[in-house]
């Protein structure tokens, strides 16, 4: 039996001989792709921290405990609190009609969906600010009713909408088209009603990809730059959200509390990938891995 | 075949998620987005026509587009050479690399941006090294491309590996047993396979590039005519409250965006039919 093992052995490794490139080939390719990414990933990410961390750990943490810190801590939550799960809920119910019905537009819905993928985040911050700005479609209205939403909250949690919608809906539908609608189908067979059916047989099949849609879109809520800076108008204290608050720091030569806000949203971004590894283990099947982008 | 709307299902929820759907979307991204092009309309043809040729203007598509390009061969060449070494070697390390290459995705853009301009400022880690050389990357043309290509890398990686990970290796074999040397094998086995998804991968990071301005405004300098991306000329013609100006140079950027995403679309879609036919 030991033979055979080895034979097998022998055979494989003359098999991979066939397919690979010999070692000095290979450790140039590793090399090179190792090069790449120390230039452009390993070197920025150590120096965020770095950066941060250049006056001691009680100069990184002053850097959270200001007013206008807090204060761009608090508007981010907020704004994140407001806009994923809006994102979550219709991008689940966009998924189901789409993933789970056959109709006509359906191709339609689904570019509508990815659009704000394509477009840059200034044009998205400016299509609000020529909806509701005070040169806007509806401005004069706005001002007459004494209605803020340019530069004020309210157009910062619309653009971080616009540019997050994608995200829930895009991790779903791949997946929920693939699993197909007999499962449900035998539930409301069987007498289920829609909710039913719903928190019984279709929730328990999308949790991991819902969950990481919603982590996905998490992230860039509270990342986002170009578009909130479009509509908030950078009024410190009052519509200044994280990513912004770095800039104004950054800007001020005060390096220092910019990278240590910014080793914030880092972490955010660290505890993101993590998330996508665990998560991928969880679901990982052959199907569901070819359905990745 | 008589023509259906909706092909009749047991399955309910139908009207209410696709009503939704349709109200929720419609009232973020399609009213919205409509507006710009009802703006424009506003503007007459000679208006749109000066603002969106004039010099300052056109030297900004020329960098915001040269510098894309640029940027996505740069990843063309090493995102392959990336995906390539995640799939068929195994090294120490592997599975952290293959995390962290969706930073740049991940990571907001001005956190981004403001690394980016540390590092490569001529007192930072790597601009240090390359100012003897006569290099400077911060506050130059060079820098838009540093920024822009790190904020393509996740792209063609993550549309190579799938397409390298479900390569049939028999066929290699097959060429191999027949005389062809790695080489010969790679180019006219291997390479044909990846073609279709490697210009994908090159064609999203470029599409992403063209419309990114967090990373860049830190690094770029952002000097008139030599360093300005147009996403940034917009901004400018906002704050001054240009509003026509921004609108005329968001109208050729969202245009720009749309042609990108149908060749993407195309592509993909070539990309996807050669795979049904083996």
């Amino acid at each position: 039996m030991n033979t055979s093992i080895i034979a097998a052995g022998k055979d494989l490794q003359w098999k991979d001989s066939l397919t690979t490139e010999s070692s000095l080939v290979r450790r140039l390719l590793i090399a090179a792709a190792f090069l790449y990414l120390t230039l452009f990933l390993f070197v920025p990410l150590v120096a965020i921290f770095s950066e941060a961390l250049k006056h001691g750990l009680s100069g990184y943490i002053e850097s959270f405990f200001n007013e206008d810190a807090l204060a761009a801590i608090r508007l981010t939550l907020l704004v994140a609190a407001v806009a994923v799960p809006l994102n979550a809920v219709f991008g689940v119910a966009a998924a189901w009609a789409i993933a789970k019905f056959e109709f006509v537009g359906k191709q339609a819905l689904i570019t509508l969906i990815d659009m704000p993928l394509a477009v840059s985040p200034v044009i998205a911050g400016l299509i609000y600010v020529l909806l509701f700005g005070a040169q806007g479609w509806l401005g004069t209205w706005l001002a007459e009713h004494d209605i803020k939403i340019i530069f004020a909250l309210p157009g910062i949690v619309l653009a971080t909408i616009f540019v997050t919608v994608p995200f829930v809906a895009r991790e779903l539908i791949p997946l929920m088209q693939s699993q197909g609608r007999e499962e449900e189908e035998a539930a409301i067979t069987l007498g289920a009603s829609g909710w039913q059916m719903f928190r019984r047989v279709t929730l328990p099949n999308i949790k991991w990809s819902l969950l990481y849609g919603v982590i996905l879109c998490n992230a860039r809520a509270m990342g986002e730059f170009g578009a909130v800076s479009v509509v908030s108008g950078h009024i410190r204290g009052l519509t200044n959200t994280m990513p912004l608050h770095v800039e104004i720091l950054y800007n001020e030569y005060n390096a220092v509390s910019a990278f240590a806000v910014a080793s914030l949203l880092t972490l955010l971004a660290i505890v993101t990938l993590s998330a996508k590894v665990l998560i991928e283990r969880k679901t990982a099947s052959p199907d569901r891995l070819k359905s990745r982008r | 075949m008589r023509f259906v709307l909706k092909q009749p299902s047991v399955l309910p929820g139908f009207g209410l998620t696709l009503g939704c759907a349709l109200f929720y979307f419609s009232l973020i991204v399609l009213i919205p987005l409509s507006g710009l092009f009802m703006k424009t309309s506003t503007l007459s043809w000679e208006q749109f026509w000066d603002i969106v040729v004039n010099p300052r203007a056109i030297a900004s598509y020329q960098l915001t587009f040269g510098a894309s390009l640029v940027g996505a061969l740069i990843n063309g060449i090493f995102g392959a050479v990336i995906a390539w070494v995640l799939v068929r070697y195994r090294f120490p390390g592997r599975s952290l690399v293959d995390a962290l290459v969706d930073l740049p995705f991940a990571l907001p853009t001005a956190v981004a941006g403001i690394t980016l301009t540390a590092i490569y400022a001529s007192n930072g880690w790597i601009g240090r090294y390359l100012e003897p050389l006569g290099i400077k990357v911060a506050f130059t043309p060079l820098g838009v491309l540093v920024a822009l290509t790190f904020i393509g890398l996740p792209f063609v990686v993550r549309t190579v590996q799938p397409v390298l990970q479900d390569l049939d290796q028999e066929v290699e074999e097959a060429a191999t047993t027949l005389g062809a040397n790695r080489w010969q094998t790679f180019r006219t086995v291997i390479v044909p396979e990846l073609w279709p998804a490697l210009l994908t991968g090159m064609a999203m990071a470029f599409a992403r590039a063209v419309g990114e301005y967090g990373s860049v405004i830190f690094i770029a300098g952002n000097m008139p005519l030599k360093s300005e991306i147009t996403p940034l000329l917009i901004m400018t013609k906002l704050e001054q409250y240009d509003y026509s100006g921004a609108t005329a140079l968001g109208i050729v950027m969202l245009v720009a965006s749309f042609v990108l995403a149908l060749a993407i679309n195309l592509l993909q879609w070539w990309s996807s039919a050669r795979h049904m036919h083996q």
